[in-house]
């Protein structure tokens, strides 16, 4: 059941709780930069920050004369995320998308119309519920324009200025279908796109650095209704939580509307962050007529064995598959229910699968590591330095884990081996006694008990009546008696030792 | 007509045997090149920019590696001219535009590059009708090119410039560009040999496009092994353009003496009603000669080759019209300020392009625009269609097809350019080729009664090219050889 | 001597110039196209454009059932090149023939309307 949305008769529940009487109906284009070492149609390299128009050449400037060649990998990389779409490939073209604006170097954009390479798909969120893709095809990103005066924004700027560097670089646009019931929702499709897509290796995911791009198309309509309202919609979001904010704002706008008899006009909003509101773009002269035509300079592409095969090849498990699998580790032969969203052990999986640590828990377990304190030390801990923890020793990582688990050591000293282990990698047991973490002698340690309970009679006494508060009290004393070095399982087991004698 | 024959510089394959045995140098052939382009260049106006100072020390530098022992090329010390829409690094590169006037590309045209390692000695850029948009070189922004066999008369276009400046003996070889009959009209009207390749055989890498679907680079020559001579060294696989075929250049010289017995030639009737009598009898006795030298000719009706017209002035335009997009004034060529960029657009592209590029970029939008496309632009992609099928089905019974070139002969300056309908029916004979995608050549064959020059036209499927050039060079034999240049006006 | 077109069958076309295109359509294309045109030049176009239009009616009419569009000549798919860099140009060389510059960038005056 996704959150902020539960289509019923007559009222839906928006994310706040309140009673409505519009279902919100949300469709997104997330844009993806591919993740090749050359742009889309030149030998240009693909990188982001160099210093303008020291990236360019014939091809990607548009010069008289220039032809597009299409990079092999990058349809590698649009069938791989296809693939992970679960969409359809099929054979497809290039179309000219015509239009004047000055970070077009040709004045018209090489992208693909209505015969694109994957169609049909879907994704899964992590709460179980799908959301359909229509599309996902290929196209070249433009040049960048930078305002001057006015506040660098674009209505009261003087003049502006073009950077090439970018223009012909890789994108594949995903289109969803407009099947997202709440911004809630939207956040969570674009959490789960983009660790899809960093998960095949066709994208980095970076929003902040523009590698991914969010446009949402925002509607509303009487719940129950069938039909679409009209949309808008809503672009600059830099953030997904610019997403939520910006579609909450604007369900809210356009709610106020039709509520007040007004009716919605179709047009594209802008969203400003730090008012937190959408406002409508100049309008134009008219609309834009792209005046669509297949690219004369580019041939078919068609999704061959060889290209297939490299596709496949990447893809791997996905999130949604490597989640399942986790859980059911976890899980184990317990035919307990999956968890419902919210309980830490299901954050714990979502967490673990999405920084690509779930083969360090995955080979933990299989050297004998109790499977939820692996999943926990990973989750909580491990989590800290992902990419170090990717590479960190799974049988010494068991070895930790168990030696946790047997109550050698407490769940503090753990967690300091644990990033000593991450940090510069080595044996559990020598870092344990390096940092003296040794197992306490335990005559000794049940002298210390002995002398608490002496120093402490009326503790002692409401323990012995059955008050669990003063357990903790008094469980206190030993670790600050040991300096932390006691394991809290034994100590807990010698004062119960001693009650019940 | 008072034009007089001229011998030129001697052919291609003459200039360049004797400049490879350093008989000649490359140097004293490029000194006669230009003293006859200091001659006639005034009356001519063949070129916009003849490059006096590069063609030197290209000469210099085939010179040097003659001297050394190495191998200059096969077109070593052949002085060249080349339209004014290939790029030539560093350059002037213009397209006759005011738009991309002093324009200098920073690359070199793979056919250029090509002809340059081939020991090819660059004279100049020649005119061209604007953006290759004409049949007469009328349309340039820098003045018209004269025909060196009547200087009232157009040279055709829109290779103009590169036709005349063979056909008046400047150079032995120059190259344009054909999208609906640029290279063959004007070879025509100046009577010399002119080639379009099958599409794909030369690269467009660096040819400004005009009609991305239909451009294609091709030679002129006085003669036909010439010609191929000139066309062997450009074509093959480019892996800088995608439409380029993947297969090397066609073997073309070898063949071209094999003569036409047991060849099946077809006469496009079609045309021959629409053509004036000289170009329809100078047909019907190609045909004629070609019987004499053992081929099995007859009459067959191509009707689909009249949808030609009309289909080419939809695709055409419409693809150039999103070509031409570029020329917006932000990154190069002619700016025309204004208040807004938007302004700066429209002013520059006023200002900039001429009255019929700009009927063609119009035509080209509203036969793309929202509502028109298919019946427009969606038509003509099938009527190209019905062509091609056309042409698959006579290509079963027929080796190769003769048609006239052109409709008429070279005319009269200002007689045709105010009514752009008048002018694209020079395109009728030629436009199917390049729809279809097939080879062409035209050949000088015949003079009119008032001298001027009459080509005919030899077509042949896909990648027919050492076919068509073979019956080219049987018709060469046969024709009077005061039907072709060089001529001295 | 002038040639008509004429379409399959021997029938002559039509020469009448009609007003297939109007001065308002015109100065729409011209829009659309980035052209500045002034009045005199809107009408002489229409006439011109009309004129053309009507020269190309015959494929307009042309009965197409069942025929694909042939985008192109070539019966060719898949030209992939593969991924590795090759030399871009100089910034140097990319500004040198710029019609205006600030900073390293094309400089162009205050844009009206936002990207598509």
């Amino acid at each position: 059941m996704s959150a902020g949305g539960t289509p019923g008769a007559g009222g839906t529940l928006s994310d706040e709780g309140t009673v409505t009487a519009y279902e919100t109906v949300v469709g997104l284009e997330v844009h993806c930069e591919l993740a090749t070492t050359t742009k889309l149609f030149c030998g240009c390299r693909n990188a982001f920050g160099q210093e303008p128009n020291t990236n360019v050449c014939p091809v990607c400037l548009g010069l008289p004369g220039s032809l597009p060649v299409v990079n092999r990998r990058a349809v590698e990389l649009a069938l791989r995320i296809g693939t992970a779409l679960n969409c359809r490939a099929q054979r497809s073209i290039f179309h000219r998308k015509n239009y004047f604006y000055p970070d077009m170097p040709k004045d018209y954009q090489i992208s693909q119309y209505d015969e694109p390479i994957n169609i049909d798909g879907w994704l899964e969120l992590p709460d179980g519920s799908r959301v359909g893709i229509e599309r996902a095809h290929m196209e070249e990103d433009t040049g960048k324009t930078t305002h001057v005066g006015g506040g660098g924004r674009i209505h009261e700027a003087g003049h502006s200025l073009v950077d090439y560097n970018r223009a012909g670089v890789p994108l594949v646009e995903i289109v969803s279908r407009p099947d997202i019931r709440s911004a809630s929702q939207a956040r969570a499709y674009v959490t789960e796109l983009r660790s899809i897509l960093v998960a095949t290796g066709a994208s980095d995911g970076r929003m902040e650095e523009g590698s991914l791009r969010v446009d949402a198309n925002v509607s509303i309509r009487p719940a129950g209704s069938l039909e679409y309202g009209t949309r808008c919609e809503v672009k600059n979001l830099n953030s997904l939580r610019s997403l939520q904010r910006a579609i909450d704002y604007e369900v809210a706008r356009q709610t106020a509307l039709l509520e007040t008899g007004e009716r919605v006009a179709q047009e594209t909003r802008h969203w400003n962050e730090a008012g937190g509101t959408t406002h409508a773009l100049r309008s134009k002269e008219e609309a834009n007529d792209y005046r669509y035509f297949p690219e004369p300079d580019l041939v078919p592409l068609v999704p061959d064995a060889e290209l297939l095969a490299a596709a496949a090849a990447g893809v791997g498990s996905m999130p949604a598959e490597r989640r399942r699998l986790l859980e059911q580790l976890v899980s184990g032969d317990s035919k307990a229910p999956i968890p419902a969203r919210g309980d830490s052990s299901t954050d714990q999986v979502v967490t673990v699968v999405d920084l690509g640590l779930d083969e360090l828990v995955a080979g933990a377990v299989a050297a004998g590591a109790d499977p939820r304190l692996a999943l926990a030390r990973t989750a909580n801990e491990a989590a800290a330095s992902p990419e170090a923890a990717r590479s960190l020793d799974r049988l010494a990582f068991a070895a930790l884990l168990k030696m946790e688990s047997s109550g050698q050591l407490s769940a503090t000293q753990s967690k300091e081996v644990l990033a000593e282990l991450i940090a510069r990698g080595g044996d559990p047991a020598q870092i344990a006694a390096r940092l003296g973490y040794e197992q306490m002698d335990a005559v000794a340690l049940e002298a210390i008990v002995d002398d608490v309970i002496a120093a402490n009679p009326e503790e002692w006494e409401r323990f012995r009546d059955g008050d669990e508060k003063v357990a903790q009290f008094l469980l206190g004393q030993v670790m600050r008696a040991t300096k932390g070095k006691a394991n809290g399982k034994t100590v807990a087991a010698l004062f119960a030792a001693r009650r019940d004698a | 007509m008072t034009a007089k024959q001229s011998r030129g510089l001697g052919s291609v394959s003459e200039i360049a045997a004797s400049v490879r045995s350093g008989e000649v140098s490359a140097r004293s052939v490029l000194d006669k090149a230009l003293q006859r382009v200091g001659e006639l260049e005034g009356d001519l106006h063949c070129f916009n920019e003849v490059t006096t100072e590069k063609a030197t020390a290209d000469a210099d530098a085939v010179d040097r590696m003659v001297a050394s022992g190495a191998d200059p090329g096969p077109l070593a010390g052949v002085p060249i001219a080349l339209k004014d829409n290939l790029c030539t690094e560093g350059i002037p590169t213009t397209c006759s535009s005011r738009i991309l006037a002093g324009w200098r590309p920073p690359y070199d045209a793979t056919a250029v590059a090509r002809l340059r390692i081939a020991g090819a000695v660059l004279v100049g850029k020649t005119n061209l009708d604007e953006f290759a948009m004409g049949s007469s070189t009328e349309n340039s922004a820098f003045g018209p090119t004269r025909n060196p066999w009547d200087p009232t008369c157009v040279p055709g276009g829109s290779s103009g410039g590169s036709a005349a400046a063979v056909a008046s003996g400047m150079v032995p070889l120059a190259f344009g560009t054909d999208t609906g009959g640029s290279i063959r009209q004007p070879a025509s009207l100046c009577g010399v040999v002119g080639v379009k390749p099958t599409y794909g055989v030369v690269s467009r890498y660096g040819l400004i496009a005009f009609a991305s679907s239909l451009d294609q680079i091709g030679p002129f020559a006085a003669t036909v092994a010439d010609a191929a001579l000139g066309l062997e060294v450009v074509a093959g696989h480019d892996p800088m353009d995608s439409t380029s075929l993947d297969r090397p250049a066609p073997s073309i010289l070898a063949s071209l003496g094999d003569g036409v017995s047991g060849l099946r030639v077809g006469i496009v009737e079609d045309f021959l009603s629409d053509v004036s009598p000289e170009c329809s009898a100078a047909v019907a006795a190609a045909g004629e000669a070609l019987a004499a030298g053992g081929a099995k000719v007859e009459h067959v009706a191509i009707p689909e080759v009249l949808l030609g017209l009309p289909a080419y002035y939809v695709i055409a335009p419409a693809e150039a019209s999103s070509n031409l997009s570029r020329y917006d004034g932000v990154r190069y060529g002619l700016r025309v300020d204004g208040p807004d960029v938007e302004t700066m657009n429209a002013r520059t592209r006023g200002e900039g392009f001429g009255a019929e590029v700009k009927r063609r970029i119009m035509i080209g939008t509203y036969a793309l625009s929202a509502g028109y496309y298919d019946a427009y632009y969606g038509q003509a992609q099938k009527a190209r269609t019905l062509l091609i099928r056309a042409f698959e089905t006579a290509y079963r019974t027929f080796d190769v097809l003769l048609t006239p070139t052109t409709p008429s002969v070279a005319f009269p300056f200002g007689s045709k350019v105010d009514d752009p309908i008048e002018m694209y029916l020079c395109d009728l004979c030629s436009i199917p080729s390049n729809l279809a995608g097939h080879p062409a050549v035209t050949v000088p064959f015949a003079l009119s009664p008032e001298g001027l020059p009459v080509g005919v036209q030899v077509l042949a499927p896909a990648l027919g090219e050492a076919l068509m050039m073979r019956v080219a060079a049987s018709l060469e034999q046969a024709a009077p050889p005061g039907a072709r240049g060089p001529v001295t006006p | 001597m002038c040639p008509r077109i004429r379409e399959p069958g021997g029938r002559a076309a039509v020469s009448e110039p009609e007003r297939l295109i109007s001065p308002d359509e015109v100065r729409h294309v011209a829009r659309l196209a980035r052209l500045a045109l002034d009045d005199d030049e809107v009408d002489r176009y229409a006439v011109q454009l009309s004129a053309i239009l009507e020269h190309v009616d015959a494929v307009r009419r042309l009965d197409t059932a069942g025929v694909p569009p042939t985008a192109h000549p070539l019966p060719v798919d898949n030209v992939l090149r593969p991924d590795t860099e090759a030399p871009s140009l100089h910034r140097a060389t990319v500004l040198a023939q710029a019609p205006a510059v600030e900073d390293d960038r094309f400089r162009v005056p205050r844009i009206m309307g936002e990207a598509p």
